[in-house]
């Protein structure tokens, strides 16, 4: 739902970084979302498309790298994917506790022309 | 063929939301101003449960209504003698860190009290927004169901505090709170649940206290 203003603050950090490094155009931004940051990739990809339009970003490639969330078992302290309705470890049963594996929300690096 | 070259980033997307979001904090920290985040999905009782804490603060309270439209609440607050202030995001689906920093900065706190932020109807979206914070407190209710931490665990994660509304209507529903707390323990070991009732008033005093024993901590500098 927000990821309009989401974007076009991802497009504001890539744009400051690729002046500062004296570039002209950005022509890929890689991000990492975790699944449960609450954005949605798809809709990052599309609203960057028409933010981007007149500035320095225009036709980046949006790449973006996805990751899993993991619960720990407060147990034996595996990491495992949260299954649903359950916080239940599956190596032992015991309960599983939030990590920030998962939560993950960053420009890792651009291209810059 | 021009030349690429790779810059690496590592930035935050919300960092400047939670840098905002951090001076926010320290502005009403100074103020001696708890804030608290009420979260809660549209109809959980947000507003009621407002009106409830604050017949039993004995310290001042300031309100923040947030809205997607309308300025109901507000008017409601106000009619009651409790100061609160609109803000409408006209669609956005949560407050953010830059929206609150305009507004505390335009609200003369005029002594040491309690400022409730009425985040926008959503179990989702507040979540994932420091607005400046204290305290996180997460409304549910026993008519949306006992498996809510279990389909939106985030808000349930970073709750400060927990009310289970609307539980006079226990006897005619299904809610099983043996499987709501497991789902809360889980995601939040410590986090006080209290049960309350906005219809009958019952519960809110003790969350009042809770909250004032918070704001008292915060002016001894703790």
């Amino acid at each position: 739902m927000h990821e309009y203003p989401i974007t076009e603050q991802i497009i504001k950090i890539c744009t400051d970084h690729c002046k500062k490094a004296g570039g002209s155009k950005v022509t890929k931004v890689n991000l990492v979302i975790g699944d449960y940051s609450g954005y949605v990739g798809d809709s990052v990809q599309m609203y960057f498309d028409i933010i981007s339009e007149g500035t320095v970003c225009e036709k980046a490639e949006v790449n973006i790298q996805h990751i899993e969330p993991k619960l720990r078992c407060s147990q034996c302290g595996a990491l495992f994917k949260k299954r649903p309705m359950t916080f239940e470890c599956p190596e032992c049963g015991g309960e599983g506790g939030p990590t920030d594996i998962g939560k993950e929300f960053y420009i890792d690096s651009i291209e810059i022309e | 063929m021009h030349d690429i070259k790779k810059i690496n980033v590592m930035e935050g997307i919300l960092d400047e939301n939670d840098h905002i979001a951090e001076h926010v904090n320290h502005h009403m920290t100074h103020h001696g101003v708890l804030v608290v985040n009420e979260m809660g999905a549209p109809g959980v009782g947000k507003t009621t449960s407002l009106k409830n804490i604050v017949k039993h603060l004995d310290i001042k309270p300031y309100v923040i209504e947030g809205d997607i439209e309308s300025d109901i609440d507000t008017n409601a607050l106000n009619e009651l003698g409790i100061e609160t202030h609109q803000i409408n995001t006209h669609g956005e689906c949560h407050l953010d860190a830059p929206m609150i920093e305009h507004m505390t900065e335009h609200i003369e706190f005029s002594e040491p009290g309690v400022l409730f932020i009425e985040n926008i109807g959503n179990l989702v979206c507040p979540a994932e927004f420091s607005i400046g914070e204290h305290v996180m407190m997460l409304i549910s209710t026993v008519t949306e169901g006992s498996d809510k931490p279990y389909k939106y665990p985030l808000a349930f994660e970073k709750a400060d505090i927990i009310l289970l509304n609307k539980v006079d209507l226990i006897p005619y529903l299904d809610f099983d709170e043996e499987f709501f707390m497991k789902g809360v323990r889980a995601l939040n070991k410590d986090v006080p649940v209290f049960k309350v009732s906005g219809k009958t008033g019952e519960g809110y005093k003790e969350v009042a206290q809770w909250l004032q024993n918070k704001a008292k901590e915060l002016n001894c500098g703790e």
